[in-house]
């Protein structure tokens, strides 16, 4: 019998084809469910709508916490579909015995997350199950964000990849703080709303062809869905993807790849060749976008492969993610 | 990968080493009239040669084989079969590094068993699986202890553990494997023609340059210890060249800032305090003698084998080739299962799932497709 594992979670090759197999296939939805946020007209506007749930262990992190990523979350997918977010609702499902301290700073940093936006949180909804049953507290948002910029994904040769930053700080802030690692870092999480950056990035471009917020799976995951999904071949140079020297340590110490972590305050973008600059200056001139770089260029429009190009001068091929990524013996 | 962006020193400086290094493969070639092979005894290495593009950058310069230095992949199958079938007994929790989560026994996994209920837990260092024993003072906690030099003294760091805090409801499951044992019987059976060894960095942290001057004074086979990173694997295989050019068989130590002449004298005394040299299988080649390390009869007390027993019925014969693979007769993909049948999402041997193991490293780094 087939059962769920905890690989069906990851946001790699088993998540997609989970997703493909069950939920796609039998909400028969497919056009709308492929992205962060469906998008929709309800006159006259048009809207787009997300919803996710936040099963984060531990609860608490450097950097946050599960309320700040529930929020966060949900507004960064309504951002990278090119939509203004307005309104949200969470619902919570707690554990009998949880204290109650911990949930009012965890739904205080969802209000101030929110508020930094100006997005409101309008309905919600409580559940408490036994003790055991859930792991603490289990946090569902959904968001709804009236569409500014229709961004038609037109991607073309030439066109460049950005990241807004260093790749894999939210991973290794996780896998530090459930102290299982005997590591000790300094890395927080990047856990933070994108909007305001994002809004910045686009006053200065019209033409940004497309974004996406690469979380559970990494950049490379992300990237390989955009190429799969547009048939389109990228191709990144190792050496400009940023990555903070310490989770290059962490990963190197664990057989992890740093492409492969989650992010929680990072927007990939493809964007024309010309308008490249531009949407650098724009990225920079905000905190959270100091260490934006131009990491890659589309190749080729057909295809679809996601490559790497190593500092020695090789290319290979990068995939989903296959499996749970799991740390080495030594 | 750099934290400062646009700086294109390691860069020009690995291509530049790069280019030696295809420079002297091509006197090595004019020199022997073949291309010089060399293998590199650790599953960390396969990955970092993959991952990083060395290998792809040396095909049909240097023949780069892997050897048997992944945990995962030697380990025999009779010993997994056990480890996964400790899970069947109530009132247990199996403790495992998380690569073995997904391996193959020839019944199932401990992904399976647990995922069916049985308690297994991934724990990034076996002094964990002590904290869960102090824990869960009615439940028998198991770890599973594989590994090489690099583990075993983690392996003794968890029993000291144990033992000062007087924990008796923690054993390991020994099946720890030592790297000297096996490259004798590389050396011995000749299987494959080797111009040296790219030996790992990890291993030599603990057992020191030394430890491996046996493989130039009895073998006449130079060798190299190198670290992880493209650098540095490129300068050891420079360093192979020339040694091999010159037909100069010495053991270099080419991670300095981390490699000593003697190891870790600390490490070396933990290991040889609760364990002693064992027989032990190894995957695709048998019974190698002395080529392991298991608890001393005095601590028999931390000993699963000695606690538990276990039904192993007999191993499920499959056709993976980790056997050949592991001992560099074939490349992952000469197996017709590789890609095909057997994927990381599927594997059928262990060599597959590992993150050291070669079939994983082909299949992640490799594929072009
Ligand atoms: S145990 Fe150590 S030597 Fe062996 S593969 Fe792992 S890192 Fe390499
Ligand atoms: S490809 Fe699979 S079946 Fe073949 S040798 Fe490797 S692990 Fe075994």
């Amino acid at each position: 019998m087939e059962r769920i594992t905890l690989a069906h979670g990851d946001g790699g090759q088993l998540a997609h084809q989970l997703i493909a197999d069950v939920f796609v296939s039998m909400f028969r939805n497919d056009r709308h469910a492929k992205f962060d946020a469906a998008t929709f007209t309800l006159d006259p506007h048009e809207l787009a709508m997300t919803t996710d749930s936040f099963v984060v262990k531990p609860l608490f992190f450097p950097g946050g916490n599960i309320g700040k990523l529930a929020v966060a979350g949900t507004i960064n997918d309504l951002s990278v579909v090119g939509a203004i977010p307005k309104v949200m609702t969470c619902s919570f499902i707690i554990e009998e015995g949880f204290p109650i301290c911990d949930l009012k700073t965890i739904v205080q940093s969802m209000a101030e997350e929110a508020k930094k936006v100006n997005v409101e949180i309008v309905a919600g909804d409580t559940k408490v199950v036994e003790r055991g049953s859930a792991d603490g507290l289990y946090i569902n948002t959904t968001g709804i964000g009236v569409i500014s910029h229709s961004l038609e994904p037109k991607i073309c040769e030439g066109d460049s990849v950005i990241v807004s930053g260093s790749v894999g700080d939210h991973g290794v802030a996780i896998l530090v703080a459930r102290g299982e690692l005997g590591l000790v870092s300094t890395i927080e999480s990047d856990c933070t709303t994108l909007y305001p950056l994002i809004a910045k990035a686009l006053q200065a471009s019209q033409r940004i062809r497309l974004m996406r917020d690469p979380t559970r799976g990494g950049l490379a995951t992300a990237l390989v869905e955009i190429c799969e999904d547009f048939g389109v071949t990228i191709e990144l140079e190792e050496e400009r993807i940023p990555v903070k020297q310490e989770v290059e340590g962490a990963c190197e110490l664990l057989g992890f790849d740093p492409l492969y972590l989650a992010n929680e305050g990072k927007v990939v973008m493809i964007v024309p060749k010309e308008e490249e600059q531009a949407v650098l200056d724009a990225l920079r001139s905000q905190p959270e976008g100091k260490a934006a770089a131009v990491i890659g260029t589309v190749r080729a429009i057909n295809k679809g492969q996601l490559l790497l190009r190593t500092p020695l001068g090789t290319t290979r091929r990068l995939y989903r993610l296959t499996g749970l990524m799991l740390p080495r013996i030594c | 990968m750099l934290d400062v962006m646009d700086s294109p020193t390691r860069s020009t400086l690995s291509q530049t080493l790069l280019q030696e290094v295809q420079m002297l493969a091509n006197q090595f070639q004019q020199t022997f009239g073949r291309m010089p092979s060399f293998m590199e005894v650790c599953g960390s290495h396969t990955m970092a040669l993959a991952r990083t593009g060395v290998k792809k950058a040396l095909e049909g310069y240097v023949r780069l084989i892997s050897g048997p230095g992944c945990p995962v992949c030697v380990t025999d199958q009779v010993t997994i079969d056990a480890m996964i079938s400790l899970t069947d007994g109530s009132d247990r929790i199996i403790c495992t590094f998380g690569d073995m989560m997904r391996v193959p026994g020839s019944y199932g996994t401990l992904m399976q068993a647990k995922t069916e209920g049985k308690d297994v837990r991934v724990v990034y260092s076996p002094v964990d699986a002590v904290r869960i024993a102090e824990q869960h003072p009615h439940q028998e906690v198991i770890f599973l202890g594989i590994g090489f030099e690099t583990t075993i003294p983690i392996l003794a760091a968890a029993i000291k553990e144990a033992e000062e805090k007087q924990v008796h409801n923690f054993s390991m499951w020994m099946s720890t494997k030592l790297v000297e044992p096996i490259l004798r019987q590389l050396l011995h059976e000749r299987e494959v023609s080797l111009d040296g060894f790219l030996l790992p960095g990890h291993v030599s942290m603990v057992m020191g340059r030394a430890h491996f001057e046996f493989l130039a004074t009895e073998y006449n086979m130079p060798a190299v210890i190198s670290g992880f990173e493209a650098l540095h694997m490129l300068s050891a295989i420079r360093h192979l060249l020339m040694l091999a050019l010159k037909q100069h068989a010495i053991v270099l130590n080419d991670y300095k800032s981390v490699v000593t002449e003697q190891g870790s004298v600390q490490a070396k005394y933990w290991m040889n305090h609760y364990f002693t040299l064992c027989d032990e299988a190894w995957r695709g080649i048998g019974v190698i003698s002395q080529s392991g390390m298991d608890f001393k009869k005095e601590y028999d007390r931390f000993n699963a084998k000695v606690k538990f027993s276990v039904l192993t019925r007999e191993p499920r014969r499959t056709k993976c080739r980790c056997g050949e693979v592991i001992r560099g007769l074939i490349d992952p993909p000469q197996c017709a299962l590789f890609g095909k049948a057997c994927t990381p999402l599927q594997p059928i041997g262990p060599c597959m799932v590992s993150s050291e193991g070669s079939c994983a490293a082909y299949y992640q780094y490799m594929r072009e497709e």
